[in-house]
């Protein structure tokens, strides 16, 4: 309990008043929030709600209109999807941005492969590193990968989704960021995925999951943001709300 | 979950290498066929003749192989070659008789290899920084070589008169006569016109300098990151450029790497012909396509190998070697090729949704 209060006290991200317009119309307005170790949260809202935009500002793909991002005590400006990643924060994609002709392993280490030399010629890629680094992420992660010598473009939708869960792991994410990650996949596969997600926060990875998806919400989210037309409208622990609650936000009933 | 996966999986799989594997099939198939169908068709000479034949159409292909993977094409790296080919032999021309041979030979090469890489930086940047479709650049370059080459050369293969190019070109390695016995690099001092017959050349210089191409492109492309950096582009540019590869850089250099091959190509046909000819490469368009297509590699990018595209290129000049050797009419070649490099789309087409 002691540590959780520290945690408590050091968020891993601060976003504070995060603005974002696209000509009239202002898709996030004066949005704050924050993340902690170890934490899952649900981002959830209707669509248009302005979920995708606030994620892009924190993974690099858009600069803020106003607003300032902490990562620990640092303020950061996050200038491309390159630099978010070097700074640890890792985002899924709903496309996931693997290259499906190349096999697990290539996929995890992609852009940042290992070497060694050859005869002493010139530097080959370290494939044997590679496979036996994966093996070990993947084991950490208890995700079974039959062959991973075998293309991503073979694998099932869930295991693209545990590929890029190991890769985000493997390069050390400070903080993971999900958006919409089940809405492709069947049941058996969402459950994998929310397994998958509890297994980053035992290793004190934070996550962030957008969904639309209530039940993704309240598998796997320990506090849940609502946001609605751009703005944030709740921002509760996800033990004191119950789905009917969480749709009245999102559309504003309470308010009508 | 897995069980019931695993049937449709294992029959793609096997689809899957069957799909990759026919090629060689059909090869030894075809090697078969000639054999029987004329056994001088096995001959030491003849198989010779037919890797020293395949030498420019397999080094241009290694080029087009890069392209291809990486999601490209190179239309231009036939005309390319013939543009090298004129300035190469025009640079070789002017160095004064007596240097030695290997003088001009490199110094054609440089001058040649310039023009090339200016070609191919033009590709390069048009593909990557301009995003024109890699078609239409370098369908557009292919005009522009194509031109230089033939205001150049004036319209006429350009004639070299540097003393022993032929010889490098057209000559082997080792000599073994029954009386003579072995000779390195030289046929054997003291033959008569007669004796010339029963002369036996072992390794045309032509095919070694394919084979160290072959080695180096082969490793480049499967060992190193920047191999492997191709795939990806081929695979999900996004994905690659979100992964950190430089995706701008990676593509020049792939159309400066195809422009160095044809640069390679269009010396070796200076040495065979001992002439530079601006459309040495006209007619090799469709069967370096066809080699790498026939070879496993992609159109839609992602997928292929060296090791294919020497496959792709045997099979076409086996093909062309063969039908010669069993009287067929030469013509029917064209046709055969053309088949077969629509049936190797068709197959990587199915592939491709086999796998999806
Ligand atoms: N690149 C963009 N240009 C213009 N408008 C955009 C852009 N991205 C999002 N929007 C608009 O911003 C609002 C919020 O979108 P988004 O963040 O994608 O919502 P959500 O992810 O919650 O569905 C929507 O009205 C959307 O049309
Ligand atoms: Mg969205």
């Amino acid at each position: 309990m002691a540590t959780q209060d520290t945690n408590k006290r050091n968020p891993v991200l601060r976003a504070t008043n995060l603005v974002k317009r696209f000509g009239g119309l202002t898709a996030v307005n004066d949005v704050s929030f924050e993340i902690y170790p170890g934490e899952v949260i649900g981002l959830v809202g209707d669509n248009g709600a302005g979920k995708s935009t606030l994620i892009k500002m924190v993974s690099g793909v858009y600069r803020p209109d106003e607003g300032h991002i902490y990562l620990g005590e640092q303020e950061i400006t996050v200038a491309s999807p390159m630099e978010a990643r070097s700074l640890g924060i890792e985002t899924i994609y709903q496309d996931l941005a693997l290259c499906e002709n190349l096999d697990a392993t290539v996929n995890i280490f992609l852009g940042r492969e290992p070497t060694k030399r050859f005869l002493g010629l010139f530097k080959q890629v370290d494939r044997g590193l590679m496979l036996n680094e994966a093996q070990t992420v993947l084991n950490r992660l208890d995700i079974k990968i039959p062959n991973l010598r075998r293309p991503i473009r073979q694998m099932s939708g869930g295991q693209r989704q545990a590929v890029a869960i190991a890769r985000a792991v493997y390069w050390n994410a400070r903080l993971v960021i999900m958006d919409e990650p089940t809405a492709a996949l069947g049941v058996p596969e969402q459950r994998k995925v929310h397994e998958l997600v509890r297994t980053l926060r035992s290793e004190n990875v934070p996550v962030i999951v957008i969904s639309h998806n209530m039940q993704d919400v309240f598998a796997v989210a320990d506090r849940i943001i609502v946001m609605r037309r751009g703005q944030k409208v709740a921002d509760v622990p996800a033990s004191t709300v119950t789905g009917d609650e969480l749709v009245a936000l999102m559309v504003g009933a309470g308010e009508a | 979950m897995h069980k019931e996966q695993s049937p449709s999986h294992s029959r793609t799989y096997w689809l899957d290498i069957l799909s990759r594997f026919w090629a060689w099939l059909f090869l030894f198939a075809m090697i078969l066929i000639f054999w029987i169908g004329n056994p001088a068709f096995m001959s030491l000479f003849n198989l010779q003749s037919i890797l020293a034949n395949m030498a420019i159409l397999t080094i241009i292909a290694i080029g087009q192989t890069y392209v291809i993977i990486s999601g490209g094409i190179d239309l231009s790296a036939g005309w390319i070659m013939g543009m090298v080919a004129v300035i190469a032999a025009s640079t070789m021309n002017r160095f004064p008789e007596g240097t030695p041979i290997w003088i001009p030979l490199i110094g054609g090469f440089i001058v040649g290899l310039i023009a090339a890489l200016i070609a191919g930086l033009v590709n390069g940047t048009l593909v990557a920084r301009m995003n024109v479709p890699p078609f239409i650049a370098t369908l557009g370059m292919a005009g522009i070589a194509r031109g230089v080459g033939f205001l150049l050369s004036g319209g006429m293969p350009v004639p070299i008169y540097v003393k022993g190019l032929g010889f490098l070109g057209n000559g082997y390695l080792f000599y073994y006569h029954p009386n003579a016995g072995w000779s390195f690099l030289a046929q054997p001092p003291g033959l008569v016109q007669a004796d010339l017959r029963n002369l036996t050349g072992i390794l045309p210089f032509v095919v070694i300098v394919m084979i160290v191409v072959l080695v180096i492109a082969h490793l480049l492309l499967s060992r190193t990151r920047f191999g492997l950096h191709i795939y990806a582009l081929g695979g999900n540019k996004e994905a690659a450029s979100r992964a950190g590869i430089p995706v701008v850089r990676r593509t020049v250099s792939i159309y400066l790497l195809s422009a160095t091959f044809a640069a390679i190509a269009g010396v070796v046909y200076n040495t065979r012909f001992t002439n530079g000819a601006a459309n040495a490469g006209d007619a090799l368009l469709l069967d370096t396509v066809a080699a790498v297509v026939i070879g496993g590699a992609s159109l839609f990018g992602g997928a292929g190998t060296v090791i294919g595209t020497l496959i792709g290129a045997l099979i076409i000049s086996v093909l062309a070697n063969g039908l010669v050797i069993m009287r067929v009419n030469p013509f029917w070649q064209f046709i055969a090729v053309g088949v077969v490099i629509i049936v190797a789309v068709l197959i990587d087409q199915a592939r491709e949704k086999l796998t999806q």
